[in-house]
């Protein structure tokens, strides 16, 4: 690109970012979740420049600030989806909408799936209206049916949820494998297989990074995975990149805790519906856990100890507790998912960190998950309590930015909701 | 089982490809009664005299009933308001602060059919061999020791009806079922209750057969099928009136074709599977030519773009709160789409063709009833508790048994440990017939299914 070009580039973002930064918003009187400091009763929160600016009990409004009255009504930090398709999946039934399997074999770690994500997603905004503003979009692994393929499904990718240009925030920020029964269908129809796979690449990975240059030059023995994937696996072996690995079985997840010890891994342990069995070690290990938090029956005989208290459990244990609900289209559901934990005995403040600053620790994205001063303006204004499924969102802000409350969700709605009292068909309506 | 269902665990793993889509979604020319081969054996469990009080009752009428109370006796609601004197016999609950409902009624359940774990030997759902297996019954599929049945119980689920899946354009008998444990699939039968017919529009049946080079592969071939089916139905039934008349020979039994006579003759209520606004306006043309009624449409992701057709042919619409966009004829879907149903005057149903859904239905009307006063209308909880008690007893055809709390009707409630649109509300005591067949705190009084025996080791013995 020539500077010039580039010069233009600057000034169009610009342009564009203006009316966002110069806005002043402050929300007055509500109930804030900080999150890291407890409640704040009849807080002040000012947002500016994408950040919160200030936030303390009864403080005054700045001048010329956009004023919200929250009448106390709660103020947390937006919810953030754990683990999901924001962006690679449109239709789940329709293949051509889904980004989320690279379904070529010689590629695993090396595969993004950040290169598929799409912020014009009509699904971003039907999700943040609800109160999601961040989400981990993640990879999954597919086939088996003829023979192994690799049980890395590759690399996940934090997202905002405002779309645009830069609603990709980090294309790296975690691996995803499978280990259980989902990696043992991968791997050809053994557990341990599974494992085996990730033995052996991330020993190869370390011995490639050893001796790059012996390999460009041809002598090094041959590697089980290519030169993409073998680099890719480096940030995880440095323990820079988190490893979510899926994985129910309580013998399973010990098998996972191993193997992260074993090579120095971060593991994140998604699914987990197990993962209570195995509470201490978890704790001990720091190894945090994803659950779907209704996912209480025998689905599997990898999922006989399946409970509605996990998430209490692998809390009270001391484990990291984060969300992500199974259902695809629907990350707007977290938060029931986080009531539904509090209603079995997960602590409340835990259920909303869970939903806020646990995910955020997990993908290392400073500046977001905690409602502080010097904190993106990712904020939610509740109707009532947020965990309450007769709750909503009131206003959404991302980055500083108040989210249009609209979506083709609620346009559909108003077109049709005063049925046969207009002469023309409902198309007339926009 | 409408969503694609995963290998492996809980948050997914390797989509399995044959269950892909179609996982989710009838009866006898006897009359659906004791007469019918398969009699219920149900008989209610032991109860004694039973005053709740001091409860806010929703009654399912639409009536809200605060610090009132309740008489059961002999499996029956004998007495209900402000004050009602607690007989000697009576054990007494004491209840403020707590809320009293109808049982909750799910509409469309698997449970049984497609039950916990998930495993290829379970799949008794979808006779996917053909499109039309309205000869099949769900009831000879429903495997009573699924552990998802004591599930639903924890939730407040008293019955349910059991459906075959969606593969088919008639997918074979319902069976409505009382939530009670059993060891045979008849101890649970709903006395009395009508089958149903499980119909399916759309992408299913067009994509289990299209792809063979079968017929369906289209909507249009969709139509043509069910026309071929009930024209075929109605010869048989008029030739089966004839003989009864002593005019002409009875025809052989066939039955496939008694299921579809029983829809004729109004004895089979016909469930249909629809997403699609224009879908429904065809069926109910379908169902206007051949002189039958279609009970209830499901899943019914667009009812709130045909509401005002739907409240005027009297058809149900059994939804989800927030499901959508699983697949192409579920893209439109709005979170408000029950309360738009329900303020048209049509008759609205909360669903939940989920094993895990079935646990929370309650949690599921309260987002519905939340999104329609988001959007401004006014729906109070009294009346919202009726898409999951009356209105889905009416489309099961047991309203005059169970569904609303009045004296005389089988006395099916739960005893909820707050208001029960709440994330935070538990079912504590659940009654089935006057039984106590669930109580929260009493691991005597919790169903365990053979199948959970022995498999946590130690104290964990759950449902």
């Amino acid at each position: 690109m020539s500077s010039l070009c580039r010069c233009l580039v600057l000034l169009a973002a610009a342009a564009l970012a203006l009316p966002a930064s110069a806005a002043t918003h402050a929300i007055v009187h509500a109930t804030a979740h900080t999150i890291a400091k407890g409640v704040v009763e009849d807080a002040t929160v000012v947002i500016r420049d994408g950040r919160i600016v200030a936030l303390g009990k009864g403080l005054a409004a700045p001048a010329g600030a956009t004023v919200i009255d929250a009448q106390g009504r709660p103020v947390t930090p937006g919810f953030f989806d754990a683990l999901g398709a924001l962006g690679v999946l449109e239709i789940e039934l329709e293949e051509s909408t889904v980004d989320r399997s690279n379904g070529d074999p010689r590629y695993s770690a090396a595969y993004a799936v950040a290169d598929a994500f799409n912020p014009a997603s009509p699904k971003l905004a039907i999700t943040r209206i609800e109160g999601v503003t961040r989400a981990l979009v993640a990879p999954l692994a597919m086939g088996g049916d003829d023979g192994p393929v690799p049980v890395i499904a590759g690399r996940a990718a934090t997202i905002h949820l405002g779309g645009g240009a830069h609603a990709l925030l980090d294309r790296d920020a975690a691996l995803v494998v499978h280990l259980g029964g989902s990696g043992k269908a991968l791997a050809g129809g053994a557990r341990g297989a599974a494992l085996l796979q990730l033995r052996e690449a991330f020993g190869d990975a370390r011995d490639f990074a050893a001796h790059r240059g012996a390999f460009e030059d041809g002598r090094r023995r041959a590697y089980a995975r290519g030169r993409l994937d073998l680099e890719a696996l480096q940030p995880a072996l440095r323990g820079a990149q988190p490893v979510i690995a899926f994985v129910d079985r309580a013998s399973d997840i010990r098998g996972a805790l191993e193997l992260a010890r074993e090579f120095g891994l971060k593991l994140v342990v998604a699914g987990g519906a197990e993962a209570w069995m195995v509470a201490p070690e978890l704790a001990r290990a720091q190894v945090p856990v994803i659950v779907d938090t209704v996912q209480n029956l025998p689905a599997s005989f990898e999922a006989l100890g399946a409970t509605l208290t996990n998430a209490a459990r692998l809390q009270q244990a001391g484990v990291a507790v984060a969300f992500a609900t199974e259902d695809v289209a629907n990350p707007r559901n977290l938060k029931q998912l986080a009531g539904n934990a509090v209603a079995n005995g997960m602590d409340y403040q835990a259920a909303l960190a869970g939903l806020t600053r646990v995910p955020a620790r997990i993908y290392g994205m400073d500046g977001y998950g905690t409602l502080e001063v010097g904190q993106d303006a990712d904020l939610v204004l509740w109707s009532g309590d947020p965990l309450e499924v007769t709750s909503y969102a009131d206003a959404v802000f991302i980055k500083g930015e108040a989210v249009p409350m609209e979506s083709r969700q609620t346009q559909l709605r108003d077109r049709y909701r005063d049925l046969g009292k207009a002469p023309w068909p409902p198309a007339y309506r926009r | 089982m409408e969503r694609a269902r995963t290998r492996g665990g809980a948050l997914v793993g390797v989509l399995l490809a044959s269950s892909l889509g179609l996982v989710a979604c009838g009866k006898d020319q006897a009359p659906a009664s004791a007469a019918g081969p398969f009699p219920s054996t149900y008989a209610p469990l032991p109860s004694k005299p039973t005053l709740i009080r001091g409860a806010t009752i929703l009654t399912g009428t639409g009536a809200r009933l605060a610090t009132a109370a309740i008489l059961l006796r002999d499996g029956k609601v004998v007495a209900l308001g402000a004050e009602v004197a607690a007989p000697s016999d009576a054990q007494v609950i004491e209840a403020a602060g707590r809320f009293v409902t109808p049982g909750i009624i799910d509409v469309h359940s698997h449970l049984g059919v497609y039950p916990s774990p998930n495993l290829g030997a379970h799949e008794d759902g979808n006779e996917a061999t053909d499109p039309n297996t309205a000869e099949v019954w769900a009831e000879h599929s429903v495997w009573p020791q699924d552990p998802g049945f004591a599930h639903a119980l924890a939730g407040g689920i008293t019955s349910m009806q059991v459906l075959p899946g969606s593969a088919n354009l008639f997918g074979g008998r319902g069976v409505t079922l009382k939530n009670v444990p059993s060891r045979t699939m008849q101890g649970m039968k709903f006395p009395g209750a009508k089958h149903g017919l499980k119909m399916a529009c759309g992408e299913n049946p067009k994509r289990v057969y299209g792809g063979d080079d079968r017929a369906p592969s289209t909507r249009m071939g969709n139509v043509a099928g069910y026309r071929a089916a009930w024209i075929k139905a109605r010869a048989y039934a008029d030739k089966r009136a004839k003989a009864e008349a002593g005019n002409g020979e009875m025809p052989d039994r066939d039955l496939e074709l008694e299921t579809l006579a029983g829809v004729l003759a109004g004895e089979i209520i016909v469930h249909n599977h629809c997403y699609r606004a224009d879908e429904m306006a065809v069926m109910i043309d379908v169902a206007k030519e051949f002189g039958y009624r279609i009970g209830t449409f499901h899943h019914a992701v667009e009812s709130y773009k045909v509401a005002d057709l739907l409240a005027k042919e009297d058809v149900c619409s059994a939804m989800w709160a927030d499901w959508w966009g699983f697949k192409l004829e579920a893209y439109d879907g709005v979170r408000e789409n029950i309360a738009l149903v329900d303020a048209a005057g049509a008759c609205a149903i909360v669903h939940s063709d989920s094993a895990t859904g079935i646990q929370r239905l309650n949690q599921e009307a309260a987002k519905a009833m939340a999104s329609g006063r988001r959007m401004g209308l006014v729906l109070a909880p009294e009346h919202a508790i009726r898409w999951l008690t009356a209105n889905a007893a009416k489309s099961l055809g047991v309203l005059d048994r169970t569904g609303t709390l009045e004296v005389g009707k089988d006395a099916d409630l739960v005893l909820w440990s707050r208001d029960p649109f709440s994330v935070y509300a538990h079912a504590d005591l659940v009654f089935v017939d006057g039984a106590l067949v669930w109580d929260r705190v009493d691991l005597k009084r919790q169903p365990v299914s053979d199948f959970m025996l022995g498999i946590l080791g130690g104290r964990e013995v759950r449902p």
